[in-house]
Formats: C-alpha cells, structure tokens, sequence
C-alpha cells in the first residue's frame, strides 16, 4: 500500500484514541476534584490533566493558573491546543478523507459523523456540567465504534495492523504518561503509610484508564498502590496496560513483517521493549525507580514511533 | 430569447412520450411522499459526505451539491443521436490535438488562425512532436450539451482537461434507486454501473509498451482541499487503482514509481486530475508542489502514459470552440451532427463591434474561464455592470467571446411551492481507449434551481438530477 496511505491509517487511529484519552482524564478529574478538599489534598487535580495530556507547557503560555473551567476547555474545545479534543477529531476527519478508499464505510461513517455532531452540537462548547458529561460521553462512544467497526469490518492486511500500530502505541503513551505524573502516589508496599488522600488518586488513575473495575476483579483486594502500577504496567490481561499494548504491537509488526517477507527495525525494538515487560516485576521497578523506568518506556515507545515511521510511512 | 424547450410538456397540454410514465407516478404519489423522500436523500449524500468545495469561500470549505430526485429522462433515440454526435465530436478533438502538435495542417490549411494556438496561454510547445502512447490525447471528455429543440442538440463547452462530476452521476443514480425502488420498476432505464470497468479498461489499453502486461494504473489528486477531492477517492475506490498525490510518486531514470511501504512501485498510467500547470514543477510552474519533478521527461521517454495528455488545454479552449465545426468537418469530412452555439469572436474587430452594440442581449465569457466565473449574462446584468465590461472588452477583446443567451431546455423541478419547470443542461462523458470509444448512456444533469436562472453551475447555486435514458 502506499506509505502515506499507511500513515494516514495509523494517525488516524492515534487521533481517535488520544480524543478518547483526553475525555477519560477529564471525567477523572471532574469525579476527583467534587470531592471535599480533605479527601484529595492541596495537589491541583487539573495541573496534573495537564501534565498527563502533555499540553501543560503550551497552556501556561496563554493561562495564569489551571481550574475546571480553563482546563476543560483547552483540552477539549482550544483550537489553540493542537491536540485538543476538537482537534483530534478534526485532524481524524482529515486523515479519513485522505484515505477513504482504506476505510470501511463503517469506520467512515463513524468519523464523518462525529465530525458533523462537533460542528452542529458542540461549536460553542458545554454550559454546564450535564453538557460536558454528554460531551465526553459522545467522544468515547465514538471512539468505541470506530475501535468496533475497524475491528468488525475491516479485511486483515495492511492497512489494519498499521491503524492497530497507531492505536496500540497511542495508548501505551497515554498510560505512560499517567503513570508518569503520578508515580508520587505508587508508593510500594514497605514505604506505604496510607491515608485517605491516597485513595482517590489511586481510584482516578484506574478510572482513566477503565480499569477500576478490573482491578477489583484481578486482585480482590483494596486498592493498594503497588497493584495500581502493578496492573497498568505489567498484566497483561487489562488492554491499556503497557504489557498488553506491546503484545498487540509485537503481534501486528510481526504480521506485517510475514507480509511483506521481511523484518527490520521497528520488529526488532518492539521485540526488546516487551521483553524487557515480560522480565520485569514491581519490585525491580521500585528499585529501578517508578519514574525512570516510565520516563525510559516514554522516550523508548516514542522512539518506535519514530522507527515505524522510517521503515514504513516515508 | 426564444421560448424554452420543455422536456416533458408539449405545448397545448400533452405529455412527450419519455415522460408519461414518470407523470402518472408523480400524480399518484402525495408531494408529502415526495418531500420526506427529498430530505432522506440529502441525508444520504451528507452522511456518504458527498461534498465540493468553493473556493475562497471561508464559512464552510465542504458544501452539498442540492440534489433534485426528479429524474431528467431521455428516450433511447435521442440518445442514440446524441451518442453518435458525442463519438464524431471528441474523435476530431483527438485528431486535432494530435495535428497541432505534430504537422499542423489545418493551420497551413488556415482554417484556425495560427496565433490562436501559438499565443495562447494553454498551448504547450513541449508537446510538439511528441509521440503520446497510441495517439490519444482524450481519454476522458465532458462534453456540455442543450437542448433547444426536439431534435436539436448543441455544444456548449468541450470539456477536453480533467472534466469532474461523473461521481454525481453514478452516486445520484445509488441514490435514486434506493430512495425510488417502484419508479425504476416501472421504466426500463439504462445502466450507468459499468462506468469504472469501461475507464479502467480505457485506462490500461493506453499503458506505454514499455508497461508490463499488467499495468499499474493511478489517479493523481491535488489532495484533499480540491474541490473536486471527493471524486477523485470515489473514482480511485471504485476502480480499484492508489489514489496518489505528488509526492506519493518519483521519477527514477525517466519511470515513474509510487512510494509503497513495501517500497517502490512502477506506475504505468497516471489518470490524473491535476492540471498541466502543476503537474511536474520542472517543467512548468516551479511552485507547484502537487506536482512530481520529472514526470515530463518520463513522459517524454515514453514510460508513463497521462490522461488526459498534457496540451489538450488548446482543444476546449472558448477561442478555439468557436472553429469546432470546421475542425470536424476537416479531419472527417462529416457534416458535425451536434451544432454549436452561434459565436462572435470578439478578437476580430466586426464581431467585437456587434457584441459592443449588443451587450444587454449576450453572454459575454472569457476565452480562457471556467466555472461560470468572470462572464456577463446581459439580460440579467445593471447597466452599471454592463458598462464596466464594456470597458473590460475594448481593453482585451481577445480575451472574449459572446454567444446569444440561449433557451435552455427545462425539466420538472421540487421547489418551495411544488413542481415547477426549471432549466438544465446535460455533460455526457465520453471514454477514448486505444481500440474504441464508449459512453455510458447518460451523464450528469445539472440544474439551475432559481427561477429563470441559467446559470447550472454548482459553484453558483446550481443542483443535479439523475438522467435517465430509456432502454426501449
């Protein structure tokens, strides 16, 4: 296929799940901060949606201080935040009217609607918290239905596993990047002192990624924070967790490397990154440092990026 | 003007026989019916997201072309003139092309003067003697066809470039059968499906000899900002072949390769819909970056073949349209069965002295417009407006032509308040392959919805309708 058409497919992909993202922190964020101040403490809830959309720099240029209100809007409405809900979808649209002819009519369908309700619904934004809640309730669905119809309708070629690659390392970069704000409060079991503040972040990191409920049912236990890092990013069985993300994109580089008749870079970093996953427990990784080991996984996912798009997309 | 040929009504009440059918439905069905129907059709066109783009047009950059579901019909033996005319008129367009760039005798014969091709702007002189793959330059024509009588056809414009709008003729015709199931049962309307088999199969008879015996076939798009980007995604997909943009394509030692992710491929036949200016920034504007450095020159070593040809500006240029019939008459030595519009050619000074004389009667356009942009309709113009062109004539009269308004045929219309005549105009599209030339019967039928107007052109206010031609 031809290479823009395969970088379309996996941008496209990256975009709809990062519009995904971004309306799971948000929701998160909302649901942590009506809380009473005792229960969540004196961090500022929506510095950290910032930091974990990696758009904080970009806004403190144009903003004094982060609150529900501006934070919200930049993350899903700025036509300044170039990865701004808004403009996830609009950038998704783009991308599938370039490569219609690699789409189902389902997955177009799916965007090309999305993008009509963005425009006819959500121009000016939400007025209230219903509002908002529809909003990011509309985002997610869309992302489930283009996730659904992709995976329903799509043949098995190329153009699938390149739009699963973007899909599969997106989200790796999403979860890294939760973890990565909020390594402070994944304390490992002999440093734990507990505390009631503790608690809620844990819960809102979980739901973030949908995994609240999963992690009652893998571990039947309280939360406790070393599992919270444990099931993000070692178990392979919860779909956002980074082990899982690397299996999926072990698995679609290798089926594009027997299509093709060959291998080559991007196979091989894939391959050295879930190892390193697969040989790893937490305790290592307290050792190790939470914070290193994530920033090394973000600037080691980043780099397959980068890989994936020399030996393929250019 | 002369009073408009109605396409369904014989004057003094009764129906034309192509139309009885469609009448006695139309009596049965409540306009309710009709109107629910409309707006599910303009649902279905806005979720497909078929859509145009107008230039310099801020608000929205994708608009829907407003859809009519009255079918526009035809009868098999008007059809079957008109067919023939189209064959004739586009096989002296082909031969044309081919003399201008190679022996030129119909300039020694002056029956077109000389500086109308070697000044004009779409001349290009890098095609003299240049061997295109089996001599054709035209492979796909839009021919712009009237009807102002029974039997009388004419020319309006020869689309000979990359002429657009077949997707509405083959979506609008999706559509109609969808939405009109029982109409269609009850008429015998020709096909118009097996349009991408015949332009594939067009396409790959005029691969270089140097293609293998499976050429690789590609549509070349400016992108997605063209207007017309959504057919170019609709051709590719239903013809199966990559839709490429410039810099998807390299020139290697005069071949042309796409980039694939398995690495390059060699293309063999470019369907493209970029025009001359921009197709290769070596050759011609250096700014052009839909373009692909080289293409030229492995057009010229004869690797690549492109539809159209470059050059074949100079064949549908509003100048030369005027000389269509001697151009027919000279290379078939055939009476042209399709007519042209009456034309005054304002580059010579008695023609420009009856247009200046004239001007609230004419339709005044620029020889190298398109679009319907940047001409005058004198009937319906102020008289300010008028005098401003007035001036714009005098200063470049070579620029111009003028035509009479003429009567467009009209065809029953949903408006606002019920059915109503409106007019319309018909482009057929015509495919040249090495062997033979074929057009699927119809075309794309475009309307002018606003009462009286005759401007059919979707950049202002124009809609479509699906053209039904009966298989009798």
């Amino acid at each position: 296929m031809l290479s823009r058409t395969a970088e379309n497919l996996y941008w496209l992909a990256r975009y709809v799940e990062r519009a995904e993202y971004l309306a799971r922190t948000i929701d998160a964020t909302l649901r942590v901060t009506a809380l009473p101040a005792a229960y969540i403490g004196k961090t500022n809830e929506w510095d950290s949606a910032l930091l974990t959309a990696g758009v904080a720099e970009s806004f403190y240029q144009t903003h004094e201080e982060a609150n529900e209100h501006n934070v919200v809007d930049y993350l899903s409405f700025s036509p300044d935040n170039p990865s701004s809900i808004r403009n996830c979808i609009e950038a998704a649209r783009l991308n599938s009217r370039s490569v219609r002819t690699a789409l189902t009519s389902e997955m177009w369908d799916t965007i090309n609607s999305a993008w009509i309700e963005l425009q006819e619904v959500w121009s000016k934004g939400t007025s209230t918290r219903e509002d908002l809640a529809k909003f990011l309730r509309f985002v997610q669905e869309t992302s489930l239905r283009f996730d659904g119809s992709a995976y329903r309708t799509m043949l098995r070629n190329d153009a699938y596993w390149f739009s699963r690659l973007g899909l599969h390392l997106e989200r790796a970069d999403n979860t890294a990047r939760i973890l990565d704000v909020k390594y402070h409060v994944l304390l490992p079991e002999e440093e734990h002192v507990g505390g009631p503040l503790d608690f809620y972040q844990w819960s809102s990191i979980l739901r973030s990624v949908s995994a609240l409920t999963a992690y009652h049912w893998v571990y039947r236990e309280t939360l406790k924070p070393w599992l919270v890092a444990d099931l993000l990013i070692l178990n392979s069985t919860l779909p956002r967790s980074l082990a899982s993300c690397y299996d999926n994109l072990v698995r679609n580089l290798d089926q594009i490397g027997v299509a093709y008749g060959r291998q080559g870079p991007a196979q091989r970093h894939a391959r050295g990154i879930r190892n390193r996953l697969e040989h790893s427990n937490m305790n290592d990784i307290f050792q190790h440092g939470v914070h290193e080991f994530i920033q090394e996984f973000i600037a080691d996912n980043s780099r397959l990026g980068e890989i994936i798009t020399k030996q393929y997309l250019i | 003007m002369a009073v408009a040929f109605d396409e369904m009504n014989i004057p003094g009440g009764d129906l034309r026989p192509a139309y009885q059918e469609l009448a006695r439905w139309l009596k049965e069905t409540p306009p309710e019916a009709l109107e629910y129907r409309r707006q599910e059709a303009e649902l279905l066109f806005r979720r497909i997201g078929i859509t145009f783009a107008v230039y310099g047009d801020s608000e929205s950059t994708e608009r829907l072309i407003p859809f009519d579901v009255i079918p526009r019909i035809m009868s098999g033996k008007e059809w079957t003139l008109l067919e023939k005319g189209l064959k004739q008129r586009v096989k002296a367009l082909n031969m044309f092309l081919r003399d201008i760039y190679h022996g030129r005798d119909i300039l020694r014969a002056e029956i077109v003067p000389d500086d109308l091709i070697f000044q004009n702007p779409v001349f290009r002189p890098e095609m003299n003697g240049q061997q295109v793959p089996h001599d054709v330059y035209v492979h796909i024509a839009g021919i712009d066809i009237i009807r102002v009588d029974a039997n009388d056809f004419i020319v309006l414009e020869d689309n000979a470039r990359t002429p657009s709008g077949v997707s509405y003729m083959l979506e609008n015709r999706e559509i109609m059968m969808r939405l009109f199931p029982d109409l269609f049962a009850r008429h015998k309307v020709a096909p118009v499906e097996r349009y991408p088999d015949e332009l594939l199969s067009a396409l790959r008879s005029v691969a270089p000899h140097s293609a293998s015996g499976e050429p690789t076939v590609a549509l070349l798009t400016p992108g997605v900002y063209n207007s017309a980007y959504y057919e170019h995604s609709f051709l590719a997909d239903k013809l199966g072949i990559e839709l490429v943009e410039g810099r998807d394509l390299i020139v290697k030692n005069n071949e042309v390769f796409m980039r694939t992710t398995e690495g390059v491929k060699r293309v063999d036949v470019i369907y493209r819909r970029v025009d001359d200016d921009f197709l290769d920034p070596l050759t011609f504007r250096p700014d052009s970056a839909l373009g692909v450095p080289g293409l030229m020159s492995a057009y010229a070593a004869g690797n690549i073949t492109l539809a159209n040809a470059v050059g074949t500006g100079i064949a549908d240029d509003k100048a030369i349209y005027s000389y269509m019939p001697e151009i027919v008459k000279f290379y078939l030595g055939e009476e042209p069965i399709l007519k042209n519009v009456q034309t005054w050619r304002c580059r010579e000074p008695k023609d420009l002295a009856y247009v200046l004389d004239h001007l609230s009667e004419l339709v005044v356009k620029e020889v190298h417009g398109s679009g319907g942009y940047g001409m005058l309709i004198g009937p319906a113009a102020t008289k300010a407006t008028i005098e401003a062109f007035r001036e714009k004539l005098k200063r470049e009269p070579e620029g111009f032509i003028a035509q009479p308004t003429l009567a467009l045929s009209t065809c029953p219309t949903c408006t606002a308040s019920g059915l109503a005549p409106r007019h319309v105009d018909l482009r057929p599209f015509v495919l040249t392959g090495s062997k033979s030339t074929t057009i699927v019967p119809g075309g794309l039928t475009r309307v002018a919805l606003k009462e009286g107007s005759l401007v059919v052109n979707s950049s202002q206010g124009g809609g479509t309708k699906d053209t039904w031609i009966l298989d009798e």
